[in-house]
């Protein structure tokens, strides 16, 4: 279920060897694998239809890179047709010559218009300006309570009143030049495309207020439907842009390429968490990889620092570099690595890691084995596994629910893991012979088991 | 505040329920009755179907409903496959028309024999705890259930279990309020398991039938808020408190991150039942179809609005009738 574009290319390209073109059913082949990833990554059929024949026409007349396998040629093909899709032109937000700059946000109900208003509000701050935020949502109960609290959360005003959301809009914009902010965020009410009343409403509200920015918040786990809706709130507007939000789930995204190409405006920025700081200006780089589910390892590295409890990790650094990593420690760090999330789901992430070890690391069954026989032993046992003798043996298999040969398994891959420590220098100063050296103007430390 | 019913732009009445749907008074507005009308033409690929015999491309065009659908490969793949059969077997007929008609009655069929009822504890007060990532409608849901319950006669007790968004406390107070329930709160960032507990404790004080635990919503890759989740059933299944629904919230406008967010979902909390969300836009909600083949849970009600009557059970005729848009 995890493998990876580049594992499949991988099965399809292995017969190659250096050959200097490629031929038409190996083609057809990785076309097809590509129209796969695409797909499950949910890029609307059509675009993916138009982008497997300029990737076909492409790799045909390309020469084979010699430096590159097939399919890592393909790939870089793939990736550059996706990245001048959702690159082209990056948004570069300008301010309007007589203030204020007014941004329009509007989408799908739950596509998280109220939180990317306070968040934009924030950017702009930052930015050096002033907003003013508007909620123009009169529609859900409490939507103007909650964008007063995320207002106050970032520093920004917030301006609404009881009436319709065209006149509010418009009254905040007035409201706006009378206090001197020289940018309004509207957030408005969710909206399904085909209510013809609501989307005339927030046409209105364009109108009234005359948006230098029209931005359509989507969801990054919308299907096959974000190019309907994101056609139908451009012919109702138009639109200058995308926010793309819930970045920090493991959705592919591929409702943004869809909508990049179809409508042919740039995703502007994207939402990657629930504080309102997780906000930021777009990268397409990282996101052809993201689409086509090719592993993102920066993504990795950030879901590592979202979840994992630094101190510890540090802490646990520092004894292996001592030499003082027991099994305590092994069992704290095992922790660590379950807050990562669903292990398959990292192991998604990795690109290019073997098979075999894919399968092998997503076996959560035998982390928790490993858990249990640790939790079986005392403290005494965890810092000193030498005086694990038969008797203690058996009582920690009975207690976690295995047998005295997992229990010895355990010990000796601990042992050895410990040994590899030692000799890989981690345990030492870091010096490339591996070898413990004096440290200057100190003993050497001496290495404990 | 003013509520806002999405009502039919042509001025239509709701159809009356189809017979047999003992679950729905007459007044219910029925999936076919609200749907159809807003689906854009199919012009394209059903057009090709018609046009002459059954070859390959009447199945390439049927694929492309399905994926279109948001049904999923692996889906689409197991549904034509079975098409295929009936074909060779002479069991549908070689007619566009009737591989319509056959792709209809397969995906109907995956659904036959499922008890698609809400189930109640032996003993009151049920408590139904409504769970999924973030905006899907899980308080909007919650609303439109404790207007439903109460109206049917049942005392409703809804537990502000959303702790974290600014102002889902006063989202669902007012949703209470219009339909008499209770509403159980805490303070802002309070554990929800204990604002859970609360509603389950006080439910049980005053006799209540039935409490609403809504959630607060959570991307499923976050180890820490999956594990709140957890304690939050946990806590809500400790006597007097029985959970005998987790309802699992999924957009319609989902796409395959459905099935992820199903499967981590059900391995948290164990989901034992699915509400479809938002089907009165343009998304056809076909991922429920991927997730049920995988999970085997059953689809119970589907949302069509925003409005306290617009959530209606699940019928696999409709949904396969709007599915394949005919």
């Amino acid at each position: 279920m995890f493998e990876s574009l580049t594992d499949r290319f991988d099965e399809v390209f292995t017969r190659l060897r250096g050959r200097g073109r490629l031929s038409e059913a190996d083609l057809t082949a990785a076309l097809r694998e590509i129209r796969v990833a695409l797909l499950e990554g949910d890029v609307k059929l059509e675009v993916v239809r138009e982008l497997v024949g300029s990737i076909r026409a492409r790799a045909s007349l390309a020469e084979l890179d010699k430096s590159l396998t097939p399919a890592q040629q393909v790939i870089k093909i793939v990736n550059e047709e996706l990245t001048a899709i959702l690159g082209g032109e990056p948004l570069r937000i300008t301010y309007a010559p007589k203030p204020p700059t007014v941004v329009l946000l509007a989408g799908l109900q739950g596509s998280g218009k109220t939180s990317a208003a306070a968040k934009l509000a924030r950017w702009f701050v930052e930015q050096g300006r002033h907003p003013l935020l508007v909620a123009a949502d009169l529609q859900r109960p409490a939507a103007v309570e909650q964008l007063r609290v995320l207002g106050r959360q970032v520093g920004a005003a917030v301006f609404s009143e009881p009436t319709d959301p065209v006149s509010v809009a418009r009254r905040g914009v007035a409201e706006a030049i009378r206090v001197g902010r020289d940018v309004v965020v509207i957030d408005t009410a969710g909206r399904v495309a085909v209510d013809t009343a609501l989307m005339d409403e927030v046409a209105a509200v364009a109108r009234a207020t005359s948006p230098r920015y029209t931005f359509l918040v989507l969801d990054a786990m919308t299907g096959q439907d974000a190019v309907a809706t994101a056609v139908a709130f451009h012919g109702a507007l138009p639109l200058d842009g995308v926010i793309l939000t819930k970045l920090d789930g493991d959705a592919r995204g591929g409702a943004a390429l869809s909508v990049a190409k179809v409508v042919g405006r740039p995703i502007a920025f994207v939402s990657t968490g629930e504080r309102p700081a997780d906000f930021e200006t777009f990268r397409p780089d990282r996101m052809a990889g993201r689409i086509l589910g090719m592993g993102d390892v920066l993504s990795l590295v950030e879901r590592a620092e979202q979840n994992l409890d630094g101190d510890a990790t540090g802490r646990a650094m520092e004894r292996m570099r001592r030499g003082r990593f027991t099994l305590e420690d092994f069992h704290e760090q095992l922790q660590q690595v379950k807050r990562l999330g669903p292990l398959s789901g990292i192991v998604g992430m990795l690109p290019g890691l073997p098979k075999e070890m894919r399968n092998a690391a997503v076996d959560e069954g035998s982390i928790t084995r490993i858990e249990a026989v640790i939790r079986s032993m005392t403290p005494d046992e965890r810092n000193d596994p030498a005086i694990i003798n038969g008797s203690r043996r058996t009582r920690i298999a009975t207690g976690s629910g295995t047998r005295p040969a997992d229990v010895n398994d355990l010990l000796n891959r601990f042992k050895e893991m410990q040994k590899l420590m030692r000799s890989s220098g981690m345990m030492a100063q870091a010096h490339p012979g591996g070898r413990r050296q004096k440290r200057r103007g100190g003993r050497v430390t001496p290495a404990s088991r | 505040m003013r509520v806002r019913r999405h009502r039919p732009d042509d001025g239509r009445a709701p159809a009356a329920p189809a017979p047999g749907d003992a679950s729905a008074p007459p007044d219910r507005p029925v999936l076919a009755g609200r749907l159809g009308r807003n689906r854009p033409g199919l012009a394209g690929g059903l057009a090709r179907l018609f046009a002459g015999k059954v070859d390959e491309t009447t199945f390439e065009a049927l694929e492309d409903l399905l994926v279109a659908a948001d049904v999923g490969l692996a889906s689409t793949g197991r549904i034509l496959a079975a098409l295929r059969d009936a074909v060779r077997t002479g069991a549908v007929a070689p007619t566009p028309e009737a591989l319509v008609a056959g792709l209809r009655a397969e995906i109907v069929a995956g659904f036959a024999g499922e008890d698609r009822g809400l189930r109640r504890a032996a003993a009151p007060p049920s408590v139904w705890l409504l769970v999924g990532v973030n905006g899907v409608g899980k308080t909007t849901t919650v609303g439109k259930l404790a207007a439903r319950e109460s109206a049917d006669g049942r005392r409703v007790v809804v537990a502000a279990g959303d702790t974290f968004r600014a102002a889902a406390g006063d989202q669902l107070a007012s949703w209470a309020e219009r339909c008499g329930a209770t509403l159980v709160r805490g303070a802002d960032g309070a554990d929800p398991s204990s604002v859970v507990f609360d509603a389950v404790e006080h439910a049980t004080a005053r006799g209540a039938d039935l409490v609403l635990a809504d959630s607060a919503g959570r991307l499923h890759t976050k180890t820490n808020l999956m594990d709140e989740l957890r304690k939050v059933r946990r806590v809500a299944d400790r006597p007097p408190g029985r959970v005998s629904e987790v309802l699992l919230v999924i957009d319609a406008t989902t796409g395959q991150n459905g099935l992820a967010q199903a499967r981590e979902f059900t391995n948290a909390v164990g989901v034992t039942g699915i509400v479809l969300t938002k089907l009165d836009g343009t998304a056809k909600g076909g991922i429920v179809l991927a997730i049920h083949d995988e999970l085997g849970l059953p689809i119970k009600l589907v949302g069509i609005g925003e409005g306290p009557d617009d959530l209606i059970a699940f019928d696999p005729d409709d949904f396969a009738a709007a599915l394949t848009g005919v």
